[in-house]
């Protein structure tokens, strides 16, 4: 089960926002700083621990770069949206940051709400309003990777590639 | 991962398969998937980027799973800007030395766009699958190639175990007839599609029809680069003799071109006839149902035009660009940047006399690389500036200062507009 207080976003929110292009090479901890610093200046210090974004359709439209990583990094409990952009999609399962599709979700909540996800059963609770939606499942394996911590761990204990610290 | 497949839900399986579907088919071993399905597939091609190398992104590989399959191409900061992207060249030198990748394009006279140099040496092969750590991959798809962008850690995934998995959606089929109207192109087509039918997330776009005799390679990847602000998996073009004597100019090597079945299962079928449409302009800050004729937004004043990217800065897109600059001057008080999408462009644009042309008019050539499109280097915008852009994204912060206002169009829209100072339709300057 994962709970949380809400944040709002609309339609077509791009990578750009969440990860400024000047800062590509930056350090992760610069990159988090950024998040949404030219639509939603300020918002990253309003953060609390296991906050959720809802989303409406197309959440993460851009490029390749690794924004979910950022959302993951400000401690962001998952992120719900109407429909998510498959790039963005695969980032959030390589990087272990929990992003689920649900239509109905940007109408059913508003603000500052409490949302409860349920993967167990692929439930969306508004705690508020005490309205339930239906997420749509994901292929077991995508939310496995997505929930252990995504691929360099796997590629790690494969010997694949170095482990971080000693790279 | 292995390369079962799950299969789930198609509405008749007795149906044929787009294009993508059989791609994927063959790349993961079964005879048929379809939407719903998750694809575990070899991959033929990985394209490393000199992004692959910032610190950020970077981990030490310690086994690549076939060096000939990779490709390294430096291009999102070349020639290095700042010590940052200089360290990530020196880190990117390094693993290409190590792993022996032959295949290798760094600043010099093979330098350019990784999308624009992949597709000009043809590594990408009709009916093979393609994975690089960039969105616009799907530019491959031109050449009938399944390419989709990936994350860092899935190009890592890709690079050392030679696997990767697409969910697969379904597709949507675009048929193209009639013949381009002078001073429109498929830029004017991207904007069209993205206007009128806005996204396609978790779709595949597939492209064919009887306008394909007319339409160039060059024309075409501008339209599949596209594809990822429609955020479709894939987009891909039919194959035809066009394509086929392309590929065979530029790579011995043999491949299949995959046609999609004449029972294939579309979720929908667009009919567009290229005759009708006009010049058009993606306003500030989102690509997706953003667009206008360029009328509506004519008159507007710019400080900068940039023509570039890998979806703008082709041999063709140039030649446009001349034309319209011919015997005219560049407004005073704007910038028109041009930036080819490779050297071998910049080399072939210079022959043709299209730079004289540009250089004339007043336009600054810049060498290629990816540059003014992310906001990079050579071209980046400072606060309450405007610019149009022949590029791929008008995000707000993209090009640089969040307070810039970025509109998007066609290179000879945007040629027209720096020579009025103001957006303009290239018909009428």
């Amino acid at each position: 089960m994962i709970s949380g207080r809400v944040w709002k976003f609309g339609d077509d929110i791009n990578t750009d926002l969440m990860l400024p292009g000047p800062l590509l090479t930056a350090s992760e901890e610069e990159q988090r700083r950024a998040v949404f610093s030219a639509n939603r200046p300020g918002w990253v210090d309003q953060l609390r621990s296991g906050d959720i974004i809802v989303g409406g359709r197309n959440f993460g439209t851009g490029s390749s770069r690794p924004a979910a990583r950022s959302l993951r990094n400000l401690g962001l409990g998952a992120l719900i949206a109407e429909s998510i952009n498959g790039l963005f999609f695969r980032n959030a399962v390589s990087f272990g940051f929990v992003a689920l599709e649900c239509p109905g979700v940007h109408a059913a909540f508003e603000e500052a709400h409490t949302a409860e996800i349920s993967i167990a059963d692929w439930t969306l609770r508004n705690c508020d309003t005490g309205a339930v939606l239906a997420i749509s499942p994901m292929p077991e394996r995508l939310l496995s990777l997505m929930t252990s911590g995504g691929i360099f761990p796997v590629l790690e204990a494969e010997g694949l590639i170095a482990s971080k610290a000693a790279g | 991962m292995d390369g079962v497949i799950s299969r789930k839900h198609w509405e008749d399986a007795r149906m044929g398969m787009t294009i993508i579907e059989k791609i994927l088919a063959r790349a993961s071993g079964a005879a048929k998937i379809g939407p719903g399905d998750l694809a575990v597939v070899d991959v033929d091609l990985c394209v490393l980027i000199d992004l692959s190398f910032s610190r950020a992104s970077w981990r030490e590989v310690l086994k690549v799973h076939d060096p000939e399959k990779a490709v390294v191409v430096f291009d999102h900061d070349v020639p290095a800007s700042n010590r940052d992207t200089a360290a990530m060249h020196v880190r990117g030198r390094e693993f290409v030395r190590r792993f022996g990748i032959r295949r290798f394009h760094d600043v010099g006279p093979d330098q350019g766009i990784s999308h624009v140099v992949v597709a000009e040496n043809a590594y990408c092969l009709p009916g093979t699958v393609m994975a690089c750590s960039d969105s616009h991959t799907c530019s491959a798809g031109a050449l009938n190639c399944a390419a989709r962008g990936l994350g860092a850690p899935d190009l890592l995934y890709a690079l050392t175990t030679g696997k990767t998995w697409f969910r697969v959606g379904e597709t949507v089929r675009y048929d193209l007839h009639g013949k381009l109207g002078e001073g429109v192109s498929t830029k004017d087509l991207f904007l069209y599609i993205a206007g009128s039918h806005g996204d396609h997330a978790n779709q595949n776009v597939e492209f064919g029809g009887s306008a394909l005799a007319h339409l160039s390679i060059d024309a075409r990847r501008t339209l599949t680069t596209m594809g990822a602000e429609l955020s479709a998996e894939f987009a891909t073009f039919e194959p035809d003799q066009v394509l086929i004597d392309y590929v065979k100019a530029r790579n011995p090597a043999p491949f299949e071109p995959q046609y999609p079945d004449p029972d294939a299962d579309y979720a929908t079928r667009h009919r567009i006839e290229l005759d009708k449409l006009s010049p058009m302009v993606a306003l500030p800050d989102r690509v997706i149902r953003n667009a206008v004729p360029v009328e509506e937004a004519a008159g507007e004043p710019i400080q900068q035009a940039f023509i570039g990217s890998c979806a703008n800065g082709t041999l063709d897109d140039l030649a446009e660009a001349a034309r319209v600059l011919a015997g005219r001057r560049v407004a005073p008080g704007v910038r028109l940047l041009v930036t080819p999408g490779s050297q071998r462009i910049a080399a072939a644009a210079a022959k043709a006399g299209y730079v004289q042309t540009l250089l004339e008019a007043g336009a600054v050539v810049t060498p290629a690389t990816c540059g003014a499109c992310y906001g990079g280097h050579m071209g980046v915008l400072g606060p309450g500036e405007t610019c149009i852009t022949a590029s791929t994204r008008n995000f707000r912060g993209r090009m640089g200062d969040p307070t810039a206002r970025i509109y998007m169009a066609s290179p000879a829209t945007v040629a027209a507009s720096a020579v009025a100072g103001r957006i303009a339709h290239p018909g009428r300057i």
